[in-house]
């Protein structure tokens, strides 16, 4: 058990912020600490709140975590925002809407900058939110950037996941499109003060009437298409997303929404979809960092004036990016 | 030479709402490839401090334009302290008369820039800074 590690357990504030920092740095020490740490993690309800840019998600985040403290639920938050492509700077403002968590022990709020990942996440937040379920915060918030359409990388790692919505985004036609809308597992209608909502409801409460889900059978972002292994569950065990209505700043229907999240979780540990969504996320772990940790293995044994050439080959449309990998990676075999 | 993004939290501390200059640093350090956690209007030394340590952050920078540093950087250096966080320097900006300069500095503020100054050079000092400070420690 590695120093930092411990001090994490034993409640070590600044420890815990400084690992955070380490990971998303891939600092070496990291990788050692989180090891340390994996065997406490699984306690922590994990929810991803997504949804399109000016929706509410910070603002609905900092009332979601006030509610949870009345509660007596501790909450750790990762507030992810974007990191500029160009000068890979970021500002990120989440916090500015959480002031009024401030002063409380029990909650903890980290910006994160999604340092060039476009899924609406970071690529260290699956072990970001490890560290912080080890840390033993008993619900742990990932609130990702404004999302588009397909910014769905969230639900691979969050138990339940939330779709934010606001009045007057879009018709019933973008209601039935894939993407963002179909990984709700519990759906909210912030901002339900503003002109609109009553249409916004409508359109959505259509959109779920129309689709049957189907959810989770096959899935895998990552790696191969997993079959589940456990049985499809029967239609009454079929969890329909709630379709709820928010004014976060008042912290109206925030008690609902806790309530639908609490049930969420009761869900899939009754139904055995939980059990299945953790083989899910531990197939989709194992292979993100395989991935990782071959390619770093396998340029450290790339000789950089083959690099070079294979690339200028590339750029002069001498060879196809893939038949330069085949042949890369057979001379790599050819050596082993 | 750190490749890992510097990370300066931005605050303006006391109770003038004139949070524009905050905003334009916040912007140009971003601009100069620096996560900038940017906590808005009207924050307590215990906040600022709290935010530093969740952040884990390299350099504090406040914004006052309000008269009321003499009063209000002691406060957030103690805040600092207290939670641990010696080693974080504080960078302050906005109207600040020479005559308080030399105070604010023996109170262990590293920078202080005025109305005029460019912001490249904000952000190359704070760079420099870092810098000085060598890699964050490998443990605590």
């Amino acid at each position: 058990m590695t120093a930092l590690a411990e001090a994490v357990l034993a409640g070590n504030r600044r420890a815990l912020s400084r690992l955070l920092t380490h990971i998303e740095n891939e600092n070496p020490i990291a990788a050692e600490a989180v090891a340390a740490l994996f065997p406490h993690t699984g306690q922590a309800h994990r929810i991803g709140i997504t949804g399109a840019p000016g929706t509410g998600k910070s603002t609905l985040v900092a009332a979601l975590a006030a509610g949870y403290r009345q509660r007596g639920q501790t909450v750790a938050v990762l507030a992810v925002d974007p990191t500029s492509p160009f000068t890979g700077g970021a500002v990120l403002g989440d916090r500015i809407r959480m002031g009024a968590l401030a002063g409380d022990k029990g909650v903890f709020v980290r910006s994160v900058a999604t340092r060039g990942n476009l899924g609406g996440i970071t690529r260290s937040t699956r072990q970001l939110m490890h560290v912080l379920d080890a840390a033993g915060y008993d619900r742990v918030i990932v609130e990702t950037v404004g999302a588009g359409q397909s910014e769905v990388e969230v639900v691979d790692m969050a138990h339940t996941t939330v779709v934010v919505e606001a009045p007057g985004l879009g018709d019933s036609v973008q209601a039935i499109k894939a993407g963002i809308l179909e990984i709700a597992d519990v759906l909210v209608i912030n901002k339900a003060d503003l002109p609109g909502a009553v249409q916004t409801r409508r359109a959505l409460q259509q959109m779920l009437e129309l689709g049957h889900p189907t959810k989770t059978m096959t899935s895998g972002h990552h790696g191969p298409l997993m079959q589940s292994q456990t049985p499809a569950p029967t239609d009454t065990e079929l969890w329909l997303p709630p379709l709820l209505e928010t004014v976060s700043p008042q912290s109206q229907g925030i008690d609902e929404l806790i309530d639908a999240l609490d049930r969420h979780r009761e869900y899939l540990q009754t139904s055995g979809l939980g059990q299945q969504h953790q083989q899910q996320v531990a197939a989709d772990d194992f292979f993100d960092v395989l991935k990782e940790t071959l390619f770093a293995e396998f340029l450290s044994h790339l000789p950089s004036d083959t690099l070079a050439q294979t690339l200028t080959d590339i750029q002069a449309r001498k060879i196809s990016p893939k038949e330069a990998v085949d042949h890369v990676l057979h001379e790599y075999q050819a050596q082993q | 030479m750190r490749t890992s993004p510097i990370r300066v939290l931005i605050a303006k501390p006391g109770l003038d709402g004139h949070d524009r200059g905050a905003k334009v640093i916040a912007r140009a350090l971003r601009d100069a490839g620096i996560e900038v956690i940017y906590t808005g209007l009207r924050q307590t030394p215990a906040m600022i401090a709290e935010a530093s340590l969740q952040e884990d952050v390299d350099v504090v920078g406040l914004s006052i334009l309000s008269g009321a540093h003499m009063t209000i950087v002691p406060n957030v250096r103690q805040a600092l302290d207290d939670n641990n966080l010696q080693d974080v320097p504080i960078v302050i900006g906005g109207i600040i008369p020479e005559d308080d300069q030399p105070d604010l500095n023996a109170l262990g503020v590293r920078g202080i820039f005025g109305p005029g100054t460019h912001t490249d050079d904000i952000a190359a000092f704070i760079r420099d800074l870092v810098e000085d400070r060598g890699a964050r420690s490998d443990t605590l």
